[in-house]
């Protein structure tokens, strides 16, 4: 078998492992939550009569090993069971209509609205913050590194709400070109959605440009030291040259593996720019369903964020081995 | 206008060492005329390459020219824009690496990497520059000529490779080419191809070279004048035949007899003699496929066994197979007649004393964190149980043995030694454990001919001072006639011949010893050439012969 193929399938099943591992510790933690849904919804003055009929409603008397496996067979078909909150409770006083929201219905149009964002963010981001790299690997110890450097590393170290406010401040509020609410609705048009996105989006690149432009400018300059940036150089090539064409091919690896890890952060930990910017995605979805215990909503939200780290640094693991020309083509 | 291509003139150059500038290069003059091949030789640290490479106008990064002038056809390229060096680099001046496994980009192909130099100069276009690249390597006789070019250069061999980066630094029809040890990491039947290869396409262009080696016989066969550098002054510069006929400074007589070292023929083994160690009927495998191939041989109380033979012909394999650390498929090792466990793992603390090793690279065989007391300590400590005074008092000993005071270096760090120092510093770690046996794995490769005759001259005297026996691996046969009682000549895996060492250099041989034997370069300057044509003039390019004959 082709070697990468081998290697491909043996990330993929260990991918699953993990998650599957990974399920586990989500479930058990969840279940640590102190309190449950049922004392959550019905406050301090809940009759225990009352809170054991919604638990036993929702299955939550059963011991853990029992709802941990009917959970994870229901995730295996496809179903994340049902929300708590938006459940009718109708069975409750005797009158069960049948009508519940699935946890895929609630999280579905969130999920999309963060996969835009991280789609809007990554868009601008990754190519700003490699070119940036390029840039500041082409003249290191510049001025202009330096200041790429130091303006980078400010606005990885300034909170993610300061820097939205600032945003705001200058392209909402002194000059109004962008809107500082990104409510947006299923049905909006592209444009539109994207111009309410933009805000946001360019609060997070701020947010994740330093790693990822650091990292590309110190995988090339380690490079610069090799016998073949030597021989490049004594062949007449062009700087500029030298370093995209030379360099950055044979640096690639733990650049991808950086943007991978950015890119997993945008989609699981967007929490507190979605609040500032009102954005409809699943970090605030994830938020309000840990407070009032939605505890289906937060395992799905958690085994999402779960597949998303997995599934992105598999990918950074394929694509760094398909950069390294001895895999993608042995002797 | 000089009639010099290349006019150095009082050549000084720095390199920085902790922020301050250490001379390199004290006043050298070097001039090149259009066409001729100047050779430069000298040890390492002597400057040859940092001179080699101010002749293009180019330093290393902490290194720097600090004065006299560097003329290439009328530029002086110390006053030279980096941009007006740039557009002479690669079209009018070419280099050649000492390792071009390490000097092609992993990332591109061979051809790509062939026409770079001339589309980003202008000189052709891609198509056109491919066309000549494919006609260059068959020049210079590499295999499928058509096709090789279109391999990334992990898979091509290091041979190969060498030959199409000297295709590579002809690809602009330069005037010069800067030759950095190009042969220096070949097997020696491998470096014939190259050198013969070097020397037909510099002569049928007409290219001036500057050819750097510490390998005087390389030299002779490819340079018409030779310079001798040491620590960056010039020893002395002659015609190739007059240099090597009549060397008038010391050191360059010193380099000269340096292949003159050989000990003497000890008496033979008695026949019921138990060996040291035996090897037999070994067979390993890397994964499923097999790298040794039934090999055999013993080895005798107080004797070196040499093991010769090209990269990849499973002398280290071997060597992984005595120690265990790669348990063989098939086969049995003794150690004084009784057998040793395959897998060092299951080896006593006894039977891994016995067992030592000293290694290629000592810059990453000794822990670069640790002192030297600590580094030879150690397996005092661990197979002698040796603690405290007693455990410094026999470090000193051993420092003693190897010829390094240890009052001055017991408490040094490897980083502040030099090559042949460091690779004492291994034989004492070695000695530390006070073996039988010790497997030297190309232990002098790695150094200048002077301190390798020092290395191999300190094996020798504990050789017969303490009756060990010794495992030689090595691929250079000056060495084993310096150092060897018996030969093993090993080729893919397998024992091609064997036996003691007065046979090994007597007809008739096997065809494959007989071939390493006949490539190993000598002093005499027509040896390339009559090689060549013993071999048959097809083998090489017949300009190459004609000319040089």
């Amino acid at each position: 078998m082709n070697p990468v193929i081998k290697i491909i399938l043996q990330r993929l099943a260990l991918g699953l492992l993990t998650l599957f591992i990974v399920s586990i510790v989500i479930f058990a933690a969840v279940n640590m939550l102190p309190g449950d849904f049922a004392e959550a919804i019905l406050g301090q003055g809940a009759t225990p009569e009352a809170v054991a009929a919604i638990r036993r409603d929702l299955g939550l008397d059963q011991d853990p090993v029992t709802r941990y496996l009917q959970w994870l067979a229901g995730a295996l078909q496809g179903d994340l069971g049902n929300s708590f909150a938006q459940a009718n409770f109708a069975s409750f006083v005797g009158d069960d209509s049948g009508v519940r929201t699935t946890v895929a219905q609630q999280i579905a149009p969130r999920f999309a609205n963060t996969m835009f964002l991280a789609g809007v963010t990554a868009a601008i981001a990754v190519p700003f913050a490699v070119t940036l790299g390029v840039l500041a690997a082409l003249y290191r110890n510049s001025v202009f590194d330096k200041v790429a450097n130091i303006s980078t590393l400010t606005s990885i170290s300034s909170p993610e709400f300061f820097l939205a406010y600032v945003l705001i401040l200058f392209l909402a509020v002194l000059n109004p070109l962008l809107p500082s609410l990104s409510n947006i609705y299923a049905d909006m048009g592209f444009a539109e959605r994207l111009q309410k996105t933009l805000l946001p989006a360019l609060t997070l690149t701020l947010v994740v440009t330093a790693h990822m432009m650091r990292m590309t400018r110190a995988a090339i300059i380690n490079l610069l030291a090799s016998p073949y940036i030597e021989m490049a150089r004594l062949k007449g090539i062009k700087p500029m040259r030298v370093i995209v064409h030379h360099a950055l091919p044979n640096a690639l690896a733990p650049i991808i593996n950086v943007i991978a890890l950015n890119l997993a952060y945008l989609i699981t930990g967007v929490v507190v720019v979605e609040v500032v910017f009102v954005y409809p995605g699943i970090g605030q979805l994830f938020v309000d369903s840990v407070k009032i215990r939605d505890i289906p909503v937060v395992q799905a939200c958690c085994l999402i964020f779960a597949a998303a780290y997995i599934l992105l640094n598999l990918t950074a693991d394929i694509l760094s081995i398909l950069s390294n020309p001895r895999l993608r083509h042995p002797k | 206008m000089s009639d010099f291509l290349v006019e150095m003139r009082d050549v000084r150059i720095e390199g920085r060492s902790d922020e301050t500038w250490m001379p390199i290069i004290n006043g050298v003059d070097l001039t090149l005329k259009k066409g001729e091949v100047l050779g430069l030789i000298g040890e390492s640290g002597a400057g040859k390459s940092t001179l080699g490479l101010a002749a293009m106008g180019f330093c290393r990064d902490g290194v720097r020219i600090s004065g006299g002038s560097v003329m290439f056809d009328g530029i002086d390229l110390l006053a030279a824009s980096a941009e007006q060096k740039r557009q002479l680099l690669g079209k009018r001046i070419a280099y050649v690496a000492q390792s071009a496994a390490a000097s092609f980009n992993p990332a591109h192909k061979l051809i790509d990497q062939h026409t770079e130099a001339p589309v980003q100069h202008s000189v052709s276009g891609k198509a056109d520059s491919a066309a000549d690249g494919i006609e260059l390597y068959r020049k210079l006789r590499l295999p499928n000529p058509e096709e090789i070019g279109f391999r990334y250069p992990h898979q091509v061999s290091g041979g190969q490779l060498q030959r199409a980066m000297t295709a590579m630094a002809m690809a602009c029809r330069p005037d010069l080419i800067i030759f950095d040890e190009p042969t220096t990491a070949l097997d020696v039947t491998t470096q014939i191809e190259v050198l013969a290869s070097i020397r037909q396409i510099v002569e049928e262009f007409d290219t001036a070279a500057i050819y750097i080696t510490h390998d005087l016989a390389v030299v002779a066969q490819m340079a018409d004048r030779i310079k001798v550098l040491l620590k960056g002054d010039e020893v002395e510069e002659a015609e190739t035949r007059t240099m090597l006929s009549a060397p008038t400074q010391d050191y360059t007589k010193s380099l000269w007899a340096v292949r003159a070292f050989e000990r003497p023929e000890k008496p033979p083994v008695a026949t019921d003699a138990t060996p040291v160690i035996s090897v037999q009927g070994v067979t390993a495998a890397y994964g499923t496929v097999d790298v040794l191939k039934n090999v055999s041989f013993d080895i005798h109380a107080g004797r070196t066994v040499a093991v010769v033979g090209e990269s990849g012909s499973g002398k280290s394999t071997t060597a992984r197979c005595i120690t265990g650390l790669l348990p063989p498929r098939l086969g049995i090792i003794e150690l004084d007649g009784e057998p040793l466990p395959l897998d060092y793992r299951k080896r006593s603390k006894e039977q891994l004393r016995q067992v030592q090793m000293i290694y290629q690279m000592a810059d990453t065989a000794l822990n670069p964190r640790k002192s030297i007391g600590e580094i030879i300590g150690r397996p005092v400590e661990f197979y002698m149980g040796l603690r405290g005074a007693a455990k410094r008092k026999r470090v000193a000993e051993l420092m003693d043995q190897i010829e390094l005071p240890a009052d001055q270096y017991i408490d040094r760090l490897p980083s502040e030694l030099s090559g042949g120092q460091k690779q004492r510093i291994g034989i004492a770690r070695a000695l530390a454990a006070e073996p039988k046996f010790i497997i030297c794995d190309e232990v002098t490769s790695a150094l200048d001919q002077l301190v390798a005759e020092g290395i191999l001259k300190l094996l020798a005297r504990l050789q017969d001072e303490l009756g060990l026996s010794y495992m030689f691996i090595t691929h250079d046969l000056a060495t084993v006639r310096a150092i060897a009682d018996e030969v093993v000549v090993m080729k893919d895996g397998l024992v091609v011949e064997q036996g003691p060492k007065r046979d090994m250099f007597k007809p008739p041989h096997h065809a494959y010893t007989d071939l390493l034997l006949s490539s190993v370069p000598e002093m005499d300057p027509d040896w390339l050439t009559n090689l060549l044509k013993e071999r048959g003039v097809d083998n090489i390019g017949d300009a190459a012969v004609d000319k040089m004959s």
